[in-house]
């Protein structure tokens, strides 16, 4: 009982300090501004772990934070085992891969202004399907190591970059390419130096939705078949025999390389477009 | 229109794509065929030819190459397979009054059409709950914000086996509510990032107009704010509503379900039927154009009717 009112009371006294701070006269300050949002997250932990041990839960149904924690510690040489083959193995080349074909297929397309209008509404549907249905054919054709998972990804990832691209290469304006005419500038010149950067922001915003969807597709085609490793086989074997502890340490494993993959592809993306106004004047 | 001719041609070329390749896809499952009806294959070994590659087996036995398209277990089915089954588990079974029999798709779609329907109804309030108050409350705004990008980073998939377990333990029967809870996990994200823009995008000038008319903050809210968020709201819905779809579909892939098209895609692998898979996922593409082309239509009756410019 007294671990449920030590939750509640953390609870009020956290949104307080949040709703002092958010109102104050630092919140405009970097500090503030990070500790908001880990101090919200802190109280949801808090609360996790405060429901589990004041209501007494079985850990089989739901174990606490701190369990996690410990189960975590103790088996970091499996959950580093797992995150090499799902993360660094199939989610990342399938998404080096991916991302370079799409990339290349929307630079080829762009040049023919009669497949950018029929390719673009065939490649925005495309990119709205539940392309994660695929896995089981992929893995059937490619076999249970991460190659498979891999060739999910890449299937997954190449839509979405693939449209954003091509809308991105679309971005100048005729007064942008026609100052590029009287400098006598290529298609090349034109293309590195006006057309491609300013696509970037399309493109980064096509990596960025590409980077959860790797992550999926790794994981789902790991249900279908895979070697004794991975993310996807250790919850999918875990739920089946009740160490639950375990999945949550892999679900937390895959949150941070999920966030950590999206922010590194965020942070490349404000140290290369630093120019667009969304990212100026900060 | 005017795209008509483009779509048509680039819709042709990926047809074309797929017959050449169901060629050297099933040349290895068509060499087999064609050895157990007593034919000629080089090599005659079914573990020679396995060393072999696709491409030398093409050349050497050309003769068989088109045993390749009328396979019933192929590796690639050929656009007109898939079809035929996907007639055969819809149109020809309603025709024959068995519409919602076990075996017909439609059943299955109904199915997670349904888990979709309430995921999404239940993102879209929650996005749009969430939206409001982070437009009006800074402390909101500065605490959530952050963890409803952090969340759609979180690969779901990881989760929706938990979400299942622990939704069965609680006590909760059947499937429907575990799929309806990832759907709406994937789909209020983009509700809630479209009407925090769509709130936020009357300018300082309107806001302030209203306040002349010493119009209260509900009234503020009701007559120039919400109005004004229907174009980047209904613009999120189409977005979401496709999520939502993604997710109930991920919710019935790992984990045993028996109804639903991905239930149908876990069988069809399960017991090695191509085509039930083939069949199930176009069913998914068809619910997801149709749920789509649906909101698009709303969409456009309900700004013309409210005088906004498409």
């Amino acid at each position: 009982m007294s671990w449920l009112i030590f939750a509640l009371v953390f609870w009020i006294g956290a949104w307080a300090l949040n709703a002092f701070l958010a109102n104050s006269a630092w919140r405009t300050s970097l500090a503030v501004r990070v500790l908001i949002p880990v101090l919200f997250g802190v109280t949801l932990i808090v609360l996790w772990e405060g429901i589990v041990r004041g209501f007494g839960v079985s850990p089989v149904i739901l174990p606490a934070p701190s369990t996690v924690a410990q189960t975590f510690v103790a088996s970091t040489d499996i959950l580093w085992e797992d995150f090499q083959q799902t993360v660094l193995k199939g989610a990342l080349s399938g998404f080096v891969i991916g991302g370079l074909a799409a990339f290349a297929a929307a630079i080829l397309i762009d040049r023919s202004a009669f497949l950018t209008r029929g390719l673009l509404p065939i490649g925005n549907f495309v990119a709205a399907l539940p392309i994660v249905g695929i896995a089981p054919i992929l893995v059937s054709w490619f076999g249970f190591d991460w190659h498979s998972k891999a060739a999910v990804v890449v299937v997954m990832v190449f839509f979405p970059i693939l449209v954003n691209t091509v809308q991105g290469l679309r971005e100048t304006d005729a007064m942008q390419r026609d100052l590029m005419r009287t400098y006598a500038a290529s298609y090349f010149d034109t293309l590195l130096k006006l057309r491609l950067p300013a696509a970037l922001p399309f493109v980064f915003n096509g990596l960025k939705i590409a980077t959860t969807l790797a992550l999926i597709g790794a994981i789902v085609a790991e249900y279908f078949g895979s070697p004794t490793r991975g993310m996807g086989f250790r919850i999918s074997t875990g739920v089946g025999s009740l160490s639950i502890d375990l999945v949550w340490a892999e679900i937390a494993v895959s949150a941070m390389a999920g966030t950590a993959f999206y922010g590194l592809v965020a942070w490349f993306e404000k140290r290369v477009t630093f120019w667009h106004p969304s990212h100026r004047g900060h | 229109m005017r795209n008509l001719v483009p779509i048509l041609t680039v819709l042709a070329a990926i047809v074309a794509l797929w017959y050449a390749a169901v060629a050297p896809m099933n040349i290895r499952g068509a060499l087999d065929v064609a050895e157990r009806a007593g034919s000629d294959v080089v090599p005659a070994e079914s573990r020679a030819r396995f060393e072999q590659s696709i491409w030398r087996l093409m050349a050497d036995n050309s003769e068989h190459i088109a045993l390749g398209y009328s396979l019933d277990r192929p590796r690639l089915p050929t656009p007109v397979q898939v079809g035929a089954e996907l007639w055969k588990t819809t149109g020809e079974m309603a025709l024959r009054g068995r519409a919602l029999s076990k075996r017909s798709l439609i059943y299955h779609g109904w199915i997670t059409l349904q888990s979709t329907l309430w995921g999404f109804a239940l993102g879209t309030v929650l996005g749009m709950a969430g939206a409001i108050a982070i437009v009006y409350s800074r402390v909101v705004n500065m605490s959530l914000m952050p963890w409803a990008i952090i969340s759609q980073t979180v690969p779901i998939v990881a989760l929706a086996p938990m979400i299942i377990v622990l939704s069965s333990q609680v006590g909760i029967e059947g499937r429907t509510v575990p799929k309806a809870i990832i759907s709406a996990y994937l789909c209020y994200f983009p509700v809630l990032v479209g009407m925090v823009k769509g709130l936020r995008s009357p300018g300082a000038a309107q806001l302030d107009l209203l306040r002349t008319y010493s119009a209260s903050g509900l009234q503020a809210f009701l007559k120039l704010r919400l109005p004004a968020s229907m174009p980047y709201l209904f613009t999120s819905l189409k977005i979401g509503i496709a999520a939502a779809l993604v997710g109930t579909i991920v919710g019935e892939l790992p984990t045993g379900a028996i109804s639903g098209l991905g239930a149908r895609i876990l069988i069809g692998d399960q017991f090695g039927t191509p085509l039930a898979i083939w069949a199930a996922l176009f069913a998914a593409a068809i619910l997801a154009g149709i749920l789509v082309t649906l909101l698009d239509l709303m969409q456009r009756a309900t700004l013309r009717r409210m005088g906004v410019q498409a």
